[in-house]
Parts: structure tokens; C-alpha cells; sequence
């Protein structure tokens, strides 16, 4: 399936539901959903990947550069929840693990803020 | 699987899907298993991304064709393309360390390439064109690392 970003805006946590593939094609698209909620203030970010089925090397930069921009702000944070085991992988091969929180799901991601 | 099989399509971002879906298809088709769909999907995505970006640098025109074919033992798929040539060796490692202020990005595509194929074989030619081979290994390997 293409890409589908769900977003919902807590009290002081947003929550991104990304779905489908993320690619080249699209990364854009992604970039843009998490500039538009940092354009608002929103820099306390979840990202829940549960139904992504697929990230390229071009979709985690823009998971890197986003985590840089939102740790800029005051407690600001990117942190990732329900990881499918497959993009586990493609984090765990690029180094990236490490550099993100990453929690088993979406609940204890936006309560760890 | 039959013997092979071939897709030609633009050389655009907006294939990348379809080249994706035509991978697993003759990945499955020729027994590997979801793991290793997975991880030649992986590679060939990041290798055609190359060449629409790097090799025709954006330009639409220029057609990329992939072909997949079985052995005994291999799984091969070749990209091949009309754009520019690049030298691979120029790319230089991906930074894979942990301080997220210091860490550089670029190069990743290459080295997913590198880790989840078994061999990746660059030729270009004036005639041919660029052609990018990949072989994956089907049945257990030697060791597996990932």
C-alpha cells in the first residue's frame, strides 16, 4: 500500500500513525507532515509504526533529521512505538537504533514524555 | 519461476513501487523465503533510487530494466539504465555512529545494498549502459550476520 500518516494532536503529544511504504516517492510527503506540526510548536512527537511496511534509507534520514530538529526544543523528542520486526531491522543495519526511544507501544511512548 | 523475467518501466520515483511489487513477486516465485523477499526489495529499491537520482539525475526519459532470474543456488537480479555512470567507490562509508549531532547522512542506500545481498557487481559501458548486478544466496548461508 502507498503511504497513509494518520496525525492526532494530544494535550502536549502528537502522535503520527505512519502506514505502507515509505519511499523515495514520498518522503517528501512524510517530511512535510512532521514540519507542519513543528511549525505549530508541536515537538514532543510519536511516531507509531505499526502498519509501516517498508522504509528506504531516504525515509530514516528523514526520521534522523526530524529527531535533530525536535531535540533542539525543550524536552522535545521524536520517539517511536510498535515497530515491526522487518523495520527493526532496517534501523538496527543503518546504526539508528541507539539513537531513538523506542517503546513496545503507542501508550507508554506518549506517557514517557 | 520461469528462467526470467523482465520489467521495463520510466525511470521515475512514482515506479518505485511497482518495481517492488514485480521483486517480491519473482522473489517468491523462485523460493526465497519473506525474510529474503524482504531483504533483495530492500536493495533493488535503493538501487533504482540511485539511478533515477544520480544516474538521470531527476531527468524523466530514461528507462530502467530489471531482470530476475534463478539458479541452483542464486537468486540474481540486474538493474540496468542509460544515465550517468558513477563510480561506487567514491561513495564513501555511511557514518553509523551514535551521536546524532556529529552523524552525517548519506551513503546508506550503497551500503543496504552491500549488506543485504550476498554480491553486488557495478559495470558500465558506453554501449550497454550502467548495469548493477545483485546476487542473493537461496538456502542457509555461510553465516548469517543480520
Amino acid at each position: 500500500m502507498a503511504l497513509d500518516i494518520d496525525i492526532r494532536n494530544l494535550k502536549r503529544v502528537s502522535v503520527l500513525t505512519i502506514k505502507g511504504r515509505v519511499d523515495s516517492s514520498n518522503t517528501p510527503e512524510l517530511e512535510s507532515a512532521f514540519q507542519t506540526l513543528m511549525d505549530n510548536g508541536r515537538f514532543r512527537l510519536v511516531a507509531d509504526l505499526s502498519g509501516l511496511e517498508y522504509i528506504s534509507s531516504a525515509g530514516l534520514r528523514v526520521l534522523v533529521s526530524t529527531l535533530k530538529a525536535c531535540k533542539r526544543y525543550n524536552r522535545g523528542d521524536l520517539r517511536l512505538s510498535n515497530l515491526p520486526p522487518r523495520i527493526v531491522e532496517v534501523l538496527d543495519m543503518a546504526g539508528m537504533t541507539p539513537l531513538f526511544k523506542i517503546f513496545d507501544d503507542t501508550v507508554g511512548a506518549v506517557g514517557s514524555f | 519461476m520461469p528462467d526470467k523475467s523482465c520489467l521495463t518501466v520510466p525511470g521515475r520515483l512514482d515506479q518505485l513501487i511497482i518495481i517492488s511489487e514485480f521483486i517480491a513477486q519473482a522473489a517468491r516465485q523462485a523460493g526465497l523465503d519473506e525474510r529474503d523477499v524482504f531483504h533483495v526489495q530492500t536493495a533493488v529499491d535503493e538501487a533504482c533510487t540511485n539511478v533515477i537520482q544520480h544516474a538521470y539525475q531527476g531527468i524523466e526519459g530514461g528507462e530502467i530494466i530489471l531482470t530476475c532470474r534463478r539458479t541452483d543456488d542464486t537468486f540474481i537480479v540486474t538493474v540496468r539504465d542509460h544515465g550517468r555512470p558513477f563510480d561506487p567507490s567514491a561513495v564513501p562509508p555511511p557514518d553509523l555512529g551514535t551521536d546524532l549531532n556529529a552523524r552525517r547522512v548519506g551513503g546508506l542506500g550503497l551500503y543496504f545494498m552491500r549488506r543485504l545481498m550476498d554480491e553486488v557487481h557495478f559495470e558500465f559501458d558506453d554501449k550497454t549502459g550502467n548495469t548493477v548486478t545483485m546476487v542473493k544466496r537461496i538456502g542457509p548461508r555461510p553465516q548469517d550476520d543480520l
